[in-house]
């Protein structure tokens, strides 16, 4: 009944519009988009700039009035940052650890999720909010007691030391069980009357039903592999573990201005071009994950 | 009954089996950390090296934070960091929230939009910081004939000057600057996102009402669309305070390790710090560190917190 009221007062409010209110809201449409699309172009334009500088020449990114397109397109460039970064073997490294690394937490994930969110042992509670208290303390703190960990562990230089310390994440585990709690435990009694095993139940259940989330889990761990710097710059010392980032910032210091920046540009390219696939392909499970945590990578 | 009994048992056990990977791990990479930090932060001189070198007593006391803060160059790192995060973090959520209000009003385009909004989010903070650095980059800087490179460029449209922001001999100032750009150009993507979001779940009869009584769209902004959004805004300003306390790959992005521009002030950072410390093997005056700015960020963050329950709706 009130709604009614409301739509119809609405309609009547509708039908006193003047022309000059017509005219304003023109206006303000007007200033909405014309900002909307400035800022729109500053957000675009750094990587415009990086993909058209990666293609010219070292002379035309030198001219004084730069050009905003290539007058030459120089590939060229792309193998040499390949080589100058040594970015193949980078690449392989990055993914190795992070396949690895995605698929041992993934099931760490689900094994302990699956036992919070429906097995009944003692101190279940407690034990998981000692879990989410953890989630406060910011990760510097962990990381320099895990760099004297794994030193004396004698892991430096290792995939080993890339994998390992990170393979727990109570924010998966917490994003996994809130997702196992919704599916009904009849459910699980049933498989259980049934005879079926936990891991088949698991299986043919639980992980088919929280796919969403996994894949979430999936992308935010590969993307903290591909985009993860100061851990591998502490625990490697060469080329043949250090992770695609490491590439980037080492292989490009000179800061004296003379630097080959098309290569340079070729490289960033290459390292953003992937995470660009992954935002256009899989843009609604990233944000699934970001939009609940505020963490990135 | 006993059958129930034997299956609870059964359970507990089961229980712990699944949870055993999870626990190991962290039990020496999450719990063990917590208690160490804290242990080598109060070990006068602690250092891993002197350790492994057969030093295993060290004497218990203050002095690392002593040094930390008194000579250690920490204040500095204080400095920038905060400066940093006071002129990014309002910087971008007023923009950010003019952005979102500006997305949800117009119909047309507005997922192409905000798709574009987005983008930013996924990047490789220390590539695309490399791509700041080279817009800003003099190229053949102190050479006859420099290329002023694309922002001066752009600036001179304007009747601006070539300045000098990252290169040698540039100003402190010049640097935040370009630091300020970058890092507020890649908070807007999620604070966005989390405002839009608010904005769209906001119930409409509010907005109705105001049009009934043709209440001015200024007025409409900061008496309805700002009281009912404070969650979400005061949501985005703590994660904002959180992150800009913590940064760092920003600033290796655009000027590298070294964290300065040639010959220019220092523009380390609190983590940055940290981690210097810790790559010269002295954890001790790390660990400090850490609990120092672990307590910084807690404190802010309850200020925050006690000041956005006073001034949030609901």
């Amino acid at each position: 009944m009130a709604d009614k009221v409301l739509t119809t007062m609405h309609e009547k409010d509708m039908q006193k519009v003047t022309v000059a209110q017509k005219i304003t809201k023109v206006i303000v449409m007007f200033l909405l988009y014309a900002f909307l699309c400035t800022m729109a172009l500053i957000i675009v334009f750094p990587f415009y700039w990086m993909i058209i500088s990666s293609l010219k020449s070292t002379v035309e990114y030198r001219l004084p009035i730069p050009t905003l397109f290539p007058r030459e397109i120089l590939w060229g460039n792309y193998l040499e940052a390949f080589t100058a970064a040594n970015l193949g073997r980078l690449f392989l490294n990055t993914v190795i650890v992070g396949l690895v690394s995605t698929i041992l937490s993934l099931v760490i994930t689900v094994l302990s999720a699956f036992a919070f969110a429906r097995l009944e042992f003692k101190g279940k509670n407690a034990l998981f909010a000692a879990l989410l208290a953890t989630m406060m303390i910011p990760g510097e703190l962990f990381t320099i007691t895990n760099y004297v960990t794994v030193t004396k562990f004698g892991w430096l230089d290792s995939y080993t030391v890339l994998i390992v310390p990170f393979l727990v994440s109570v924010f998966y585990i917490y994003l996994l069980r809130q997702n196992f709690l919704q599916i009904p435990n009849e459910l699980y009694l049933a498989a259980k009357v049934d005879g079926t095993s936990d891991l088949k139940y698991l299986w043919k259940v639980m992980i088919p039903l929280s796919l969403p989330n996994l894949i979430s889990i999936t992308i935010l761990k590969m993307m903290g592999a591909w985009n993860s710097y100061v851990w591998p710059r502490l625990v490697t010392s060469t080329d043949d573990y250090r992770l695609i980032t490491n590439g980037l910032r080492d292989a490009f210091t000179d800061m004296s201005g003379q630097a080959n920046i098309p290569v340079q540009m070729a490289a960033v390219t290459v390292v953003s071009i992937p995470l660009f696939l992954v935002f256009i392909f899989l843009r609604k499970y990233i944000m699934k994950g970001v939009s609940r945590s505020g963490i990135k990578g | 009954m006993k059958n129930f009994l034997q299956k609870i048992k059964f359970d507990q056990w089961k229980a712990w089996i699944y949870l055993s990977p999870a626990i190991v791990l962290l039990l020496i990479f999450t719990v063990w950390p917590i208690f160490n930090t804290l242990r080598m932060a109060f070990w006068n001189g602690y250092g891993l090296f002197k350790e492994l070198g057969g030093e295993l007593q060290f004497e218990f006391g203050i002095k690392n934070f002593k040094w930390v803060v008194g000579y250690g160059g920490f204040l500095d790192c204080l400095k920038n960091t905060m400066l940093l995060t006071v002129l990014t973090v309002p910087l971008s959520t007023i923009l950010a929230l003019v952005i979102a209000v500006s997305l949800n009003a117009i119909k047309p385009f507005q997922r192409f939009l905000q798709t574009i909004f987005f983008l930013p989010y996924v990047t490789n903070s220390i590539a695309i910081g490399m791509v700041f650095e080279a817009m800003f980059n003099i190229v053949g800087f102190g050479t006859s004939n420099p290329s002023y490179g694309i922002i001066n460029n752009i600036l001179g449209v304007f009747g601006v000057d070539p300045i000098n922001w990252i290169n040698a001999g540039s100003g402190y100032w010049a640097n935040i600057a370009v630091l300020v750009i970058y890092i507020v150009w890649n908070a807007l993507p999620f604070k966005i996102l989390i405002l839009l979001g608010g904005l769209q779940s906001v119930n409409k009869q509010y907005y109705d009402a105001a049009k009934i009584d043709s209440t001015p769209r200024l007025r409409v902004f900061t008496k309805i669309t700002v009281p009912l959004l404070s969650p979400m805004i005061a949501y985005v300003v703590i994660t904002g305070f959180i992150g800009g306390f913590k940064e760092y790959s920003s600033i290796v992005g655009i000027f590298g390790d070294d964290m300065h521009a040639v010959g220019g002030e220092s523009l380390n950072t609190m983590v940055g710090y940290i981690y210097k410390q810790l790559g010269e093997n002295h954890e001790g005056d790390a660990s400090a560190a850490a609990l120092i700015l672990f307590a910084i960020i807690f404190v802010v963050t309850m200020i925050n917190m006690y000041v956005s329950k006073k001034k949030t709706h609901y």
